[in-house]
């Protein structure tokens, strides 16, 4: 009785020890920058003063064809680029560490460290060579379909708008799908031996056992990344404007939340900043961001937490 | 010890926090600026020369890409981490600087006396009364040409716009050339060396331009489409793939010598001549008609202006001051050959090709890119949306009539003139 | 034993679909860093090709090296990630352990407030970051850059590790309780090393933007003596758009400094997270 009592009282001080210095350094940098940026989508510049406005930003947000044209536009895309993600990068991740976790498997090091480099390159980077290889002048990619009788199917994919937002999401899975596979990775060698042994011994091998055994066991982790590419996705920015410019060209068909937002707030060319407006479409992304987490965390992960080793 | 490893980290950032504080002895002015193409020019050329007159005024050019300049720039000025000198992109994006009180006004320097009223236009309210940047370089637009492959197809340098097309015709009936290095990838290219480019000759410059501005014309009228028209023309023309051509694979186009005509701004050139491995020409944008008087965009593009909130007030107005002299004139004009001085110096250019670029100047009348007074200010952005519509134009998802309606509704919508 | 039998074919099937990918993987990089060597026509021509005799050139190298300080710029960035990594870890370690650790009133609002930060791009609270570190003197140090990448990396950093630490066995830190450890031994002697494969993991996905960054270095620390690698790179590639050889030459040394780091660490990446699996 006494000793739950002591613990009790002393639980108060090392918590607060625990989580002051994150707390601190993450209020003073980022809390407070970033909500005092969101409430001026609660005023408006007029003759360089500001004047509170209430929610009438967001009105015209998304009221305004001038303005809710754009913004449709770039939440559908943004979708699409999301569902990219979803299909073709974390399925492939997890096939590609639960082959690597097969402890059997030569090699598995350096697989494991050349499918991983993309992630490590910046976007500068991984832009310009891209852009290199899908070059029609370039030569790279046509040369290379062309040695297979592909030659036909070549298309100047960035610079058509049927096509440009796809390319971009598969380059950007290209370049972040070591971070699915290093999660999955990490979360299949924590499984313990004596969870598989007694599986083997039920006679669950090989798929089967990745199924019915490793499968459940991941799902925390599966849910992890999903959350985290919709997080990485609803921000993402940098790959589409160092690749298709600040217009999210051609004819906006690859202008997501975060290029739309950065033009808006930040100006482009002749297009002065504003960063009012723009802080109401940050706002929004806020939201939609807020809402996809809280269902995780309220919806999903209380579910997910089931299995303790 | 991992309190010491913490410790040692903190202490070693600390001591280089305060390093980068211990020197100082002159007045050191800090230009910011997104031509980081010139930063060589400016640490070999420029500031020496400057320096060399002003002992205790070192200079620093700290440029930043261009497409990062304007949030970048903005951010450090809202707070005062900006520096002295600030490079002056033309018309409102510095005047919405000054208004905000980040540019200080230059109407009474000394230097400003030798520009005139059109090359201080970019860079003054719209009354006109106040400066708040000098002057220091426009632009030209024109087309540049392969004179070897001229030669060798044995074309004529092209007047009219018939002649034009029956040249880029027979260039693409020979093969071995490209006829027209461009690309839509970047939407810039289109709407600048396309739209830009050609359309003065169609809206007569000056004269069409203002009274775009005044409402007296609309982009829908048969003058403000021609230039669309044109331009739809151009894609059969442009390489296999143009659309995901970017404006660098453009450049390296031409430069390889794998086509023979290159939509430019002057500002190419100097570029160019390091690049390209044979003689180049230019010639002005076509005239629809032969003998019809002709127009040429000569941009005002850039100008340096100063941060209001300087610490050194008197030695960056000494700076601009020397911007408006006639040495800068010279050293800029000939280090970047296709920046043409604004100032009314007479400077002599050394380099054949901006020679002729400048040379249009007596027998063309000069305007500026339409786009840029007054009517990019709302939303929907006018500039911006030249940039898609030209793309579109060229591309041909877009048919003129349809691109110059949307402009046009897009300007209606929040410009009094045109409501 | 069966086992072997069955997995041969399975082994190849493996083997195929990663070397595949690798091949995938490396190619963009490959065709940067061979095409590097060659001389401007040669890249053109035939960008698939190895350097030879009549098509190596160094020239962008050349142009490159003569004009900037790569050393510093890459001892800046080297300084950044390292400071700013080891603050994430251990401040984001401590906040998790809070979090998934005890009950208190609070704990989910906590929570959801802690993971506020990766629902909006820190770039927008610009102004005011920047503010503040005008008011600290702290422009055109690299302490700004770490001070900004330590709270951008918290969020992410603390999301993953409670986590992983809700996973944790309940029964090591109650015999160590009954053994009389105070909870602050419990986090260091037992939970730590527990959580050390999804700390190797954090330290990864932190690292990788805090080195890639552009934005910040541009806005904080822009100064010759601060620059950091990316922004020097940047410039470098700004300056000479349409010189090939250089803008190789230049991503190459960009590339080539991350891929030896990531060779380093990766094996103690992977010596983390087995051991963490080794129970």
């Amino acid at each position: 009785m006494t000793q739950i009592n002591q613990n009790k009282r002393r639980r108060r001080w090392h918590i607060a020890v625990f989580l002051a210095p994150a707390v601190l350094v993450y209020t003073a940098i980022m809390i407070l920058p970033l909500f005092g940026t969101l409430q001026l989508s609660l005023f408006r510049e007029v003759d360089q003063k500001q004047i509170f406005v209430g929610l009438d930003n967001f009105r015209i947000l998304l009221g305004d064809p001038r303005w809710s044209d754009s913004f449709w536009n770039a939440l559908w895309n943004n979708t699409w680029f999301f569902i990219i993600h979803m299909v073709v990068q974390n399925p492939l991740g997890i096939l590609f560490a639960a082959l690597l976790s097969s402890p059997r498997l030569r090699f598995s090091a350096f697989y494991r460290t050349a499918i991983f480099i993309p992630t490590v390159l910046s976007f500068v980077i991984v832009g310009f060579a891209w852009k290199l290889i899908l070059s029609p002048l370039w030569g790279i990619a046509p040369d290379l379909m062309n040695m297979v009788g592909l030659k036909s199917f070549f298309e100047p994919w960035l610079g058509k708008p049927e096509y440009a937002l796809t390319t971009l999401g598969l380059i950007s899975v290209w370049q972040f799908i070591g971070i699915p596979m290093m999660l999955i990775y990490a979360a299949l060698l924590t499984i313990p031996d004596e969870v598989l042994e007694a599986a083997e011994c039920d006679g669950i091998t090989g798929m089967r056992q990745f199924w019915k055994i490793k499968l459940p066991l991941i799902l925390p982790a599966i849910g992890i990344i999903s959350i985290l590419t919709f997080v990485g996705n609803f921000n993402a920015f940098d790959l589409i404007y160092t690749t298709q410019g600040g217009l999210a060209g051609p004819n906006y068909a690859t202008d997501i939340l975060g290029t739309f937002l950065h033009r808006t707030f930040f100006g482009f060319q002749l297009q002065i900043g504003d960063p009012h407006m723009g802080s109401t479409i940050a706002s929004l992304m806020f939201f939609i961001i807020l809402i996809g987490v809280s269902i995780y965390l309220f919806g999903i992960q209380t579910r997910l937490r089931r299995y303790q080793f | 010890m991992t309190s010491k490893t913490l410790s040692g980290l903190l202490l070693a950032s600390t001591i280089l926090g305060s390093a980068s504080m211990a020197f100082a002895q002159d007045v050191t002015l800090t230009i910011e600026s997104w031509r980081n193409d010139d930063l060589e020019i400016w640490q070999s050329k420029l500031i020496p020369a400057f320096e060399a007159k002003h002992p205790g005024i070192k200079v620093k050019f700290t440029p930043s890409a261009p497409t990062e300049y304007n949030g970048a720039l903005n951010s450090k000025l809202d707070s005062g981490s900006a520096g002295d000198l600030i490079t002056c992109r033309p018309f409102d994006a510095s005047l919405a600087l000054y208004e905000a009180g980040h540019l200080a006004p230059v109407t009474d320097l000394e230097g400003m006396k030798n520009f005139s009223s059109v090359a201080k236009s970019g860079w003054s309210t719209d009354d006109g009364a106040v400066q708040f940047c000098v002057p220091m370089a426009s632009v030209i637009h024109g087309f540049i040409y392969n004179k070897d492959a001229f030669k060798e197809l044995g074309l004529e340098v092209p007047a009219t716009e018939a002649e034009l097309y029956a040249a880029l015709d027979k260039i693409k009936a020979d093969g071995n050339y490209i006829p027209l290095a461009m690309g839509t990838n970047d939407q810039w290219e289109a709407a600048t060396m396309g739209y830009q480019n050609i359309g003065p000759n169609y809206w007569k410059g000056e004269e069409g331009r203002l009274a775009l501005i005044k409402g007296e014309q609309k982009l829908t009228d048969e003058n403000w489409i021609k230039p669309y028209q044109t331009l739809a023309k151009w894609k059969d023309y442009m390489g296999d793939g143009f659309e995901a051509q970017t404006y660098p694979d453009s450049q390296n186009m031409f430069t390889l010598g794998r086509a023979a005509v290159y939509p430019a701004g002057s500002w190419e050139i100097s570029g160019f001549n390091n690049l390209a491995e044979f003689e180049m020409g230019a010639f002005p944008p076509p005239v629809p008609n032969a003998g019809d008087p002709c127009f040429i965009s000569d941009h005002t593009d850039i100008a340096v202006g100063m941060n209001s909130k300087t610490a050194n007030p008197e030695a960056a107005k000494t700076f601009l001051n020397w911007v408006g002299s006639d040495e800068f004139a010279s050293i800029y004009a000939n280090a970047l050959p296709g920046f043409f001085s604004l100032s009314d110096h007479t400077v002599a250019m050394e380099d054949p090709l901006a020679q002729e670029f400048v040379s249009w100047r007596d027998k063309c009348d000069s305007t500026i890119r339409s786009t840029y007074q007054i009517l990019s200010r709302g939303t929907p952005n006018l500039e911006n949306e030249t940039w898609n519509a030209s793309a579109n134009v060229i591309r041909g998802t877009e048919t003129p009539s349809d691109a110059a309606k949307r402009l046009q509704d897009g300007l209606s919508s929040w410009n009094d003139a045109h409501k | 034993m069966n086992k072997t039998s069955s997995s041969l074919p399975r082994s190849i099937a493996a083997h195929a679909i990663l070397a595949t990918y690798t091949v995938i993987a490396l190619f963009p990089v490959v065709i940067i860093i061979i095409n590097s060597f060659k001389s401007r026509k040669a890249i053109f021509r035939s960008p698939l090709s190895l350097p030879d005799e009549s098509s190596f050139s160094l020239i962008g190298y050349e142009t490159v090296l003569k004009q900037g300080d790569f050393f510093l710029y890459f001892q800046n960035s080297l300084i950044v990630t390292v400071a700013s990594l080891a603050f994430v870890l251990l401040f984001g370690a401590m906040a998790a352990f809070a979090l998934s650790e005890y009950r208190f009133r609070g704990n989910m609002l906590m929570g959801l407030y802690l993971a506020l930060g990766i629902m909006i791009p820190i770039r927008l609270g610009t102004v005011a970051i920047l503010k503040l570190m005008v008011a600290g003197g702290l422009v055109n140090t690299l302490t700004a850059l770490v001070l900004v990448y330590t709270a951008q990396g918290l969020p992410l950093a603390i999301f993953i590790l409670s986590e992983f630490m809700r996973q944790l066995s309940a029964d090591l830190k109650d015999a160590g309780r009954i053994d009389g450890l105070s909870e602050y031994r419990i986090f260091i002697r037992l939970v730590l090393p527990l959580v050390r494969p999804a700390m190797a993991t954090v330290a990864v996905f932190t690292m990788i933007p805090i080195w890639n960054d552009l934005w910040f270095p541009l806005i904080l620390a822009p100064a010759e003596e601060t620059k950091t690698i990316t922004l020097g790179a940047q410039v470098f590639i700004g300056q000479f758009v349409t010189n090939w050889n250089a803008v190789l030459a230049a991503l190459s040394l960009a590339i080539l400094p991350v891929l030896v780091l990531y060779v380093i660490f990766s094996r103690q990446l992977i010596r983390g997270i087995t051991a963490g699996a080794v129970k």
